[in-house]
């Protein structure tokens, strides 16, 4: 089984984002892998390392500036086998390169470069755009059966078997047989620190290096950008006391509890 | 269902053209609504497996309610849903012109019927459903609610459609202009549609639910009846699903939510929030410090990963208030925050904050209340 895993660099998760002329300020803000790539990521070591599944290899895909190698050093520190980069300085949030281009990017290397994946692992969703497309639009592109979502998955004959969330809990759905499409919720793994030795290793591994605008899809944004704002400020609380206090705030004030 | 119905639909009388409509397998649904024309079809968010299934036709669930009132922002043109189940008219909107459904219905073995319907509602045959509309009838807008399914199956019909969707709206502003939030809802993005057709999907909490006033002149259209079902793939195929039932409001939809995080220290301490749960006729949530101890089953999550909530009365009690967990609460109308850290971030949310031993004050607040 040949995997590709998704790797986007992303805002790191726990900063405090701040609201520009051109959208969020990015400039010396720490980035990172986006949570759920990594999860996915962790996801796909760890079929390789599950004799049953037959793992020839793990390839990670990155798409974005130069620094996102660093974040291919880290998947590949993690365990990939080696990576492709395809460089473009346009904005990954949103705002400029949009899931449609990103997912038909995935799509040209998968028919044009690396033509035998049966696996795409990606993330559900990254954490700056916050718009959980690439993996179904992929899937549609390429008509391969998919499973967002993810929470458990399972080698099952030809296929898998996927326990995915839900609004009301979980699902179990069946993919009879590769190639397909996961995308991966929180609660699929916890992803591996990258050890030392490992981190070395992965000095030394492959990145192929590709320019955005040498496949030919279209990279504008369908969807316009017109302006990124802060959402308005919620109106200032107060301290209670106690829980007399809050009752008679929550009652009279609130207009609640009644 | 006589092809004379289709007489009774006000809207399609004004648009459709007249084919040999006393025979029943030559139903003008091609041309039913004029190219270029606005129109919208919603796509329905499927009823929960705990809804009586053996009806043969049922009513609309909540989120799919929101998405409607989203597609009356759109423009005034007429608007469809998308079913897997024919739905009484009685208990449509009246904004609702016409349902289109797939006759799935429950008979025979409960399980059986489970797995077929199930399978249904995989992305793969959804998604072929929409395109199969979208060839009949040339819709300008396709709008789901931003749920687990809607998030499921609109990005796949978006890419077969050749369309760039956009997801998780907020606020729409015009028929091709939307505010959706991005970095976990600390920007928020006003963005302009470029396309012909839009593919939307809506977050439930951002509308409220169309009133069901009825729709007595819609039409009801089987589509498995006209054989405009493409056959359902079989690649993908539901086996089961978990869930877990309670007799308690649904999170998502409920009016006040009591919500516990780390500092509830134990499984067994939640009783304590839903014993205050009970008294108020709210749901339980819990942050994900909380669920990743094993104090809360994960589907009481909320935040940027788990439910988006936006109740009247959203009590938060021992949660710091990270940034991923406000993410998911801070549309709620009043946020009361209790925790003995005065320093938490909650605090700076919360309308009401009660520096506090959550130990003490949440039981005393059940009590008096």
């Amino acid at each position: 089984m040949k995997i590709l895993v998704g790797v986007k660099r992303v805002v790191d998760y726990a900063v405090k984002v701040r609201v520009g002329a051109n959208g969020v300020e990015l400039k010396n803000v720490k980035m990172s892998l986006n949570p759920f790539c990594e999860i996915a990521v962790e996801a796909a070591v760890r079929l390789k390392e599950n004799k049953a599944a037959s793992v020839s290899e793990v390839v990670a895909l990155s798409i974005g500036p130069k620094q996102c190698q660093e974040t291919l050093r880290t998947a590949m520190a993690m365990g990939c086998d080696r990576a492709i980069h395809i460089h473009t300085d346009l904005r990954g949030d949103y705002m400029e390169l949009q899931s449609d281009s990103v997912a038909k990017l995935f799509q040209k290397v998968i028919e044009e470069k690396e033509k035998d994946v049966d696996l795409v692992l990606v993330g559900k969703q990254a954490i700056d755009s916050d718009c959980g497309q690439v993996g179904p639009m992929l899937a549609g592109y390429l008509n391969w059966p998919q499973a967002t979502f993810a929470a458990k998955i399972d080698l099952d004959g030809d296929g898998l078997m996927v326990e995915r969330e839900t609004d009301q809990g979980t699902e179990t759905i069946k993919i009879a047989k590769l190639p397909a499409v996961v995308s991966c919720d929180l609660r699929l793994n916890e992803p591996r620190y990258a050890t030392l030795p490992n981190i070395m290793k992965a000095k030394k591994k492959k990145i192929d290096q590709f320019q955005a605008d040498e496949f030919d899809v279209d990279l504008t944004a369908k969807n316009k950008v017109l302006e990124v704002f802060e959402p308005p400020a919620r109106k200032e609380g107060i301290t209670v006391d106690n829980v007399n206090q809050l009752i008679d705030k929550l009652k009279n004030e609130a207009g609640l509890l009644q | 269902m006589s092809s004379s119905f289709l007489y009774k639909s006000k809207s399609l009388l004004s648009h459709c053209k007249l084919g040999r409509m006393h025979d029943k397998r030559t139903i003008p649904m091609r041309f039913i609504f004029q190219k270029n024309h606005a129109s919208t079809l919603v796509i329905a968010e499927p009823s929960s497996s705990s809804s009586s299934s053996s009806e043969a036709m049922s009513s609309l669930m909540p989120a799919t309610l929101s998405a409607i009132s989203a597609a009356q922002k759109l423009h005034s043109g007429p608007i469809t849903i998308l079913s897997d189940k024919a739905i009484d008219t009685s208990s449509l909107p009246s904004a609702v012109t016409s349902v289109l459904h797939i006759g799935a219905s429950s008979s025979g073995t409960p399980d059986k019927d489970k797995s077929l319907c199930g399978s249904l509602l995989v992305a793969e045959n959804v998604s072929a459903h929409i395109q199969q509309a979208q060839t009949l009838y040339s819709f300008s807008h396709i709008i789901a609610p931003a749920t687990k399914f809607g998030s499921n199956i609109l990005p796949r019909a978006a890419a077969i459609l050749g369309m760039s969707p956009i997801t998780d709206i907020i606020e729409i502003l015009s028929n091709d202009t939307f505010v959706r939030p991005i970095y976990a809802g600390n920007a928020l993005a006003k963005v302009q549609a470029t396309q012909n057709v839009k593919l939307l999907s809506v977050r439930t909490t951002a509308f409220e639910k169309a009133a069901v006033d009825g729709s007595p002149a819609a039409t009801v259209i089987n589509l498995m009846e006209e054989k405009q079902v493409p056959p359902p793939q079989t690649l993908t195929e539901f086996v089961k699903e978990n869930v877990s039932s309670s007799d308690r409001p649904d999170l998502a939809t409920a009016n006040v939510v009591i919500s516990g995080g780390r500092g509830i220290k134990s499984a067994e301490n939640f009783a304590l929030l839903e014993s205050l749960a009970d008294k108020l006729g709210g749901a339980v949530g819990a942050s994900r410090a909380a669920v990743d101890a094993g104090y809360a089953p994960n589907d009481l999550q909320v935040g940027q990963t788990g439910k988006c909530v936006a109740p009247e009365l959203y009590i938060a009690c021992g949660i710091s208030g990270a940034i991923q967990h406000l993410s998911g609460m801070k549309d709620s109308k009043t946020i009361v925050a209790i925790n003995s850290d005065r320093d938490a971030p909650i605090f700076q949310v919360a309308d009401y904050g009660l520096v506090d031993d959550l130990f003490k004050a949440v039981p005393e607040l059940t009590r008096q209340l």
